[in-house]
């Protein structure tokens, strides 16, 4: 397959430093003054714990490759030490940045909006101080565990990613050699505290380690404590599971749970004018090398400021509370199996509600006639409303399967707890697949109707997860199409351990056939390219880093193919390249709801299919996960996917636009009327009716005939 | 509900398979459900002889799994047969006990022949107009792993059944290790299969002209999808199949796997497969071959709906099954008119004493075949004849009954003539109610054969009626049946002792 001068290491990007690119977007989001206040510090608070987890899952298993002494180059052509160092650079720019972010824009604007962070215990009125010292005597104190280092007691473990405060003490009595103690900052404790006000109309908050740090004293009796700085550290987290030895799945993953907390350290934050002699004893105790500590202007953590955004009285810095709307395909009074029966469903998330597929269970559940729920699961909110109508559902006799996927990243905990209960309530659950995540989304009900068995399938761009439904845009499919409905059994059935099925009718399925088919999908496009027809392909869709994937898109691009890629992440794909990538555009949106729905578009010489899927074009999304891909055939439901697409290629307030270079910008609309895609798509749904409506929306793909040319 | 729902389990030699269906006499039997999983069972028969217990475990826990699908579906009904691979494993009896106990899922073995009967079941429910294919002469080829199955339908009835050893798969293992020499290969290919078709159509299709193939099996089903240009739905014409063999011929299996999805194993069986339907094209000036896709799930299902009445399937295959034995008969010169007179006494003796005999419509096709085949050892000596006939019997495969079925069938033919012992002495050879069955039909086979003591057709018209502890058989005939009435009355005799009912013959004369 593919053209190898399509697969140069020069025309793709590595991917880690892509993300980076991307956690810069959401940063730019914070820095943008036409964004409410409270929004920008929640964005924020998002690129630091999106670095977190990049840190803990990516820069962590580049560390393990190292030291396994890989030498193999990714497809940008650099070894793992060569991106570390590449990372490493960025990240420490991109922290300054954060925080400049914070220190020079946030807080002063903060401030004047009557909100005041107080950065140090130092700021506090006499007022404030009695009351600090007051909740420390009664909230904090009874929670801490302060440890002395010295040759009997060894440095104690510090848990991954908790903020601890490390101290030089000299012991008054005796007073030769400062000695080294630490005290984790409790995370039982909230850790933003409101103070009695300095001033009418202020809010003013500080945070719990300065607190404690104010307090130290009393910790270490009779000691002097000579200095005093809080820290975090961050630990290889990322861990394999020998499937083939682990007898039971859960058991093996609740052992590395508790193994992840002890992994070795790959970062350590600490104030930027911390003690030297603490730094380097701290740095010797936790065995970290000098590139990976991160000397901090600010509080640690920025993740606070999540907590920051949810104090009350601020409404009016903030966007109004989006209220998912009523998905216009569906009247609400009326059985959701008739109407899936009467026409597909489609729905787009969280403009309209994603109640609909949890009725759409509970419904199933309590139905008479419904023999079988099958479902997979693979992020689930706690408290999921769709776990308990499936427990429902096994105890009023379905038959219930479920397919929970315990590897889905930070959430084992939460998912074993559920599954168990599941288990209880009589449902079958698998537990996975040896070797693969299951990332699919679908949801089977098997009805006994009048004239013969009915299927009702629910597909998905997104997880079955109430909560992130209301703030990720995803697509949703309801249908009762036959030909899928036998696909969706063949998938179950294949999920279970059966053999594949002979062939299928509308699905396609990762990791078997999924990538084959994308390559045919780009191919067609460019064989028609080739034969001078029209081309074109639209893509949206998350991270796009697969090599096979990209190199068609060169060399589809290369013979003529039109290519708008909408990628909200990764993207290794390089634009403007002369004679390999000039055709194609690359746009990403960083908006209030985060984008997570893939549609894939082709022109196919104008029969125009179009596709939604789990899958972003990763190779582990492509050849190490189950995914499913289904087709859009319902004439009005293709145009609205089509006019989403379009909606978001016109969007110029949240589009940031990829350049040769890299970098992504967002252009100057001069006089053009701004497009904010995400607002559209709300007053649509405020609306009621895109989807619904009869005169078909504005087609965005009109084939041009002959020489018209492009525009 | 207007529909049952059923389900169907293969036990195969490679895979365990099981699909459900939704039968309704208004939309026929529809699949909505199929699942499959990998199982080498038939290597442990094949190699040991018998079953591993550990295979034994995971075939019970697949059923286990099947067991609960059924109830997913809320299933009326099912059945499960097994073919070879178990009917050759001398643990079978042992093999079927445990899987009953561990699933409840109780297992029929099936023999060649009714494997085969049932395909033409499965062949018949899914071929759009299949008496019309069988209007003209046709052939019906059963591909497996080892052999080949063809069988003929010559005046819409199956008369020609042969087994011949030159399934894909044995094939492919038996020129593997010559593989190398690329095109020899085929070319050796080639001549072994000609070979071997060559003998069959010289021995059974020499004056028959053969117009249609119904092609069954994993090949022809692959063959379909090899040419997606050619918009191939449920037949493919001499011109198409040439292109497919000739991109067979040029494609690697592995491009075959990769650029059509077909797997490998199946892929990589092709050419051999292809060889066999062009030699056998070749040879038939057949135009058409049939392929109605179906597998023993499928057929399982047809036999299902037909048996139970739900479906009516356009072809009457108990027809089949007599005719098949007719041709046997007509093989070794057996008296056609005698037969026939026989047959239509027989039977309607049967059919009057329905009320006291309590048998089957299965057990009056015993008959039916038992007096079809009772003379046929006279071909080899003309002094008693029971035991050749047994032995005809034994050696002839008839499609549609199972090798049990033939056994009983060629018992009633030998005890015929030949004294019939007590059941003491057979009890190792015979059930009670086997020895019972057979007993009885060999009563009315001795009496009704012995009305046709001269093989002269005395008796025309007969009336058959019952009377107390009387059965009378009103004969319409102007002859002299002297000889018929003396040599009958010890007929008489053992009939009575069977049924506590005597047969009387009455001659009217006028008419």
């Amino acid at each position: 397959m593919g053209d190898k001068k399509y697969i140069k290491p020069e025309y793709y990007y590595n991917r880690e430093l892509s993300w980076l690119e991307f956690d810069g977007r959401c940063l730019s989001e914070a820095q943008d003054e036409s964004i409410p206040l409270f929004e920008r510090i929640k964005f924020l608070s998002i690129t630091a714990s999106n670095l977190d987890e990049f840190f803990m899952v990516r820069v962590a298993s580049l560390k393990d490759q190292v030291h396994a002494g890989y030498k193999k180059k990714d497809i940008a052509g650099m070894t793992s030490s060569e991106q570390l160092e590449a990372i490493n650079d960025r990240t420490h720019s991109f922290m300054e940045a954060q925080y400049r972010t914070l220190n020079d824009n946030l807080l002063p604007d903060l401030k004047k909006n009557g909100l005041r962070i107080l950065t140090s215990y130092k700021q506090l009125n006499d007022e404030q101080a009695n009351y600090v010292d007051d909740y420390f005597k009664h909230n904090v104190y009874p929670v801490l565990t302060p440890m002395a280092v010295d040759s009997s007691r060894p440095f104690p473990l510090v848990r991954n990613k908790t903020l601890n405060i490390a101290a030089l003490i000299l012991d008054k009595d005796k007073g030769e050699e400062n000695e080294l103690a630490t005290v984790q900052v409790p995370s039982v404790l909230d850790r933003v505290i409101k103070l009695p006000s300095s001033e009418e109309g202020v809010t003013d908050i500080i945070l719990l380690e300065e607190i404690i740090e104010k307090n130290l004293d009393q910790l270490f009796l009779n000691y002097e404590v000579k200095a005093a700085f809080p820290y975090r550290v961050m630990r290889n987290a990322d861990f394999t599971i020998d499937e083939e030895e682990a007898e039971d799945l859960l058991v093996e993953i609740e052992k590395s749970l508790k193994r992840r907390q002890w992994g070795e350290v790959i970062r350590l934050e600490i104030a930027a004018d911390v003690d030297k002699k603490l730094l380097k004893q701290l740095k010797k105790e936790l065995d970290v090398m000098d590139e990976d500590v991160f000397r901090i202007e600010g509080p640690l953590d920025l993740t606070f400021l999540m907590k920051v955004n949810s104090i009350s009285g601020f409404e009016h810095l903030k966007y109004e509370k989006w209220i998912p709307k009523q998905p216009a395909m569906i009247n609400p009074d009326e059985n959701l199996f008739d109407q899936i029966r009467n026409n597909d469903i489609l729905m787009q998330h969280p403009y309209e509600s994603f109640d609909p597929v949890v009725n759409f269970v509970r419904l199933a559940a309590k139905d008479p006639d419904v023999l079988a729920i099958k479902q997979t699961l693979y992020r689930v909110s706690g408290n999921s409303p769709i776990i308990a109508a499936l427990a429902l559902a096994a105890e009023n006799g379905k038959q219930v399967s479920v397919l929970v996927e315990l590897k889905a990243r930070f959430d084992e905990e939460n998912n074993i707890i559920w599954a168990r209960k599941l288990e209880q309530a009589g449902c079958h659950v698998i537990y996975g697949l040896k070797g693969l995540k299951t990332h699919s989304k679908i949801t089977l009900v098997v009805r006994r109707e009048e004239d013969g068995i009915r299927r009702y399938v629910h597909l998905g761009t997104g997880n079955y997860n109430d909560s992130t439904a209301k703030l990720y845009t995803d697509m949703g499919l309801f249908t009762s199409s036959e030909l899928i409905g036998e696909d969706a059994t063949a998938v179950f059935n294949m999920l279970s351990g059966y053999s594949e099925p002979p062939q299928w009718n509308k699905l396609t399925c990762a990791p078997i056939w999924l990538r084959d088919k994308f390559i045919r999908l780009i191919n067609r496009e460019k064989e028609h390219a080739l034969e001078g027809k029209k081309a074109r392909i639209v893509a949206k869709l998350n991270s796009l880093c697969d090599r096979g994937i990209i190199a068609a898109l060169y060399e589809a691009s290369a013979a003529g193919v039109k290519i708008d890629l909408i990628v909200r992440g990764i993207c290794s794909l390089k634009v403007g390249i002369p004679d390999v990538s000039e055709n194609i555009t690359v746009r990403s949106i960083v908006g209030n709801f985060l984008e997570h729905s893939r549609i894939y578009y082709f022109y196919n010489e104008g029969y125009e299919d179009v596709y939604m899927a789990s899958a972003d074009w990763m190779p582990r999304n492509l050849d190490r996960r189950v995914e499913i891909m289904f087709p859009i055939e319902d004439d009005n439901l293709k145009d609205y996917a089509i006019h989403v697409l379009d909606t978001e290629l016109k969007d110029n307030v949240k589009a940031h636009i990829m350049q040769p270079d890299g970098s992504y910008i967002k252009p100057d609309r001069g006089d053009l009327e701004a497009v904010n895609s995400q607002e559209i798509f709300q007053e649509e749904a405020n609306q009621a009716g895109v989807i619904n409506k009869k005169e078909k929306p504005d087609r965005v793909f009109i084939p041009i005939m002959g020489d018209e040319g492009e525009q | 509900m207007a529909y049952t729902t059923f389900a169907a389990i293969d036990v195969g030699s490679n895979d365990v398979a099981m699909k459900i269906y939704q039968i309704s006499a208004g939309k026929g039997i529809k699949q909505i459900d199929y699942v499959s999983q990998y199982l080498a069972i038939g290597r442990d028969t094949y190699r040991y002889g018998k079953i591993r217990s550990e295979l034994i475990d995971e075939l019970s826990q697949v059923l286990s799994r099947f067991q609960k699908k059924m109830k997913e579906y809320q299933v009326d009904a099912y059945l499960a047969y097994a073919s070879s691979a178990l009917r050759e494993a001398d643990n079978r009896e042992f093999i079927l006990d445990q899987i009953y106990l561990k699933t409840g899922i109780d297992i029929n073995v099936l023999s060649n022949s009714e494997r085969h009967y049932l395909m033409y079941k499965g062949i018949a429910s899914r071929t759009v107009d299949f008496n019309n294919v069988i209007q003209k002469n046709t052939a019906i080829i059963d591909m497996g792993a080892g052999s080949i199955q063809i069988s003929i339908f010559d005046k819409q009835a199956l008369s020609v059944t042969q087994n011949l050893k030159i399934g894909s798969m044995r094939l492919k293992g038996l020129l593997e290790g010559n593989q190398k020499i690329g095109a020899g290969y085929k070319d050796m290919l080639a001549e072994y299969i000609s070979n071997e078709i060559d003998s069959f159509s010289n021995y059974f299709m020499k004056d028959k002209s053969i117009k249609n193939i119904i092609a069954v099996g994993d090949e022809i089903d692959a063959m379909r999808r090899l040419a997606p240009e050619l918009h191939i739905t449920d037949s493919i014409d001499s011109n198409q199949m040439a292109i497919i063999y000739d991109r067979i011929v040029k494609t690697s299996a592995e491009d075959i796997s990769d650029k059509y999805e077909i797997a490998l194993e199946v892929a990589d069986i092709l050419l051999p497969a292809a060889e066999i339907y062009k030699c056998f094209l070749d040879r038939s000036k057949a135009e058409i071959i049939w392929t109605p896709g179906i597998d023993l799930c499928d057929s399982i299902a047809a036999e299902y709906a037909d048996e139970s009445g739900k479906v009516k399937l356009s072809h009457d295959f108990k027809q089949d099954i007599v005719s098949m034995a007719k041709s046997v008969s007509k093989r070794y010169h057996s008296n056609r008119a005698h037969i026939s007179n026989v047959s239509n006494i027989g039977l309607e003796i049967f059919d009057t004493m329905k009320d006291i005999h309590g048998l089957t419509s299965r057990n009056r096709l015993y008959l039916q075949i038992a007096i079809i085949l009772h003379d046929c050892g006279k071909y080899i000596t003309m002094n008693a004849g029971g035991r050749e006939s047994y032995n005809i019997i034994m050696a002839s495969e008839i499609i549609g009954l199972s090798h049990r079925e033939r056994e009983l069938v060629a018992m009633i033919v030998m005890y015929n003539t030949v004294y019939l012992p007590a059941f003491s002495e057979l009890e190792g050879e015979l059930s009670r109610e086997e020895y019972i069955t057979i007993t009885k039909l060999i009563a009315i086979l001795r009496v009704a054969n012995a009305m046709d003591r001269s093989h002269k057709q005395k008796v025309g018209k007969i009336e058959v009626e019952r009377k107390n502890k009387k059965l009378m058989l009103n004969v319409d005939s102007l002859a002299d049946i002297s000889l018929e009435k003396v040599l009958f009355e010890p007929k008489a005799d053992f009939f009575e002792e069977v049924y506590g009912i005597r047969p009387i013959i009455k001659q009217r004369r006028n008419f």
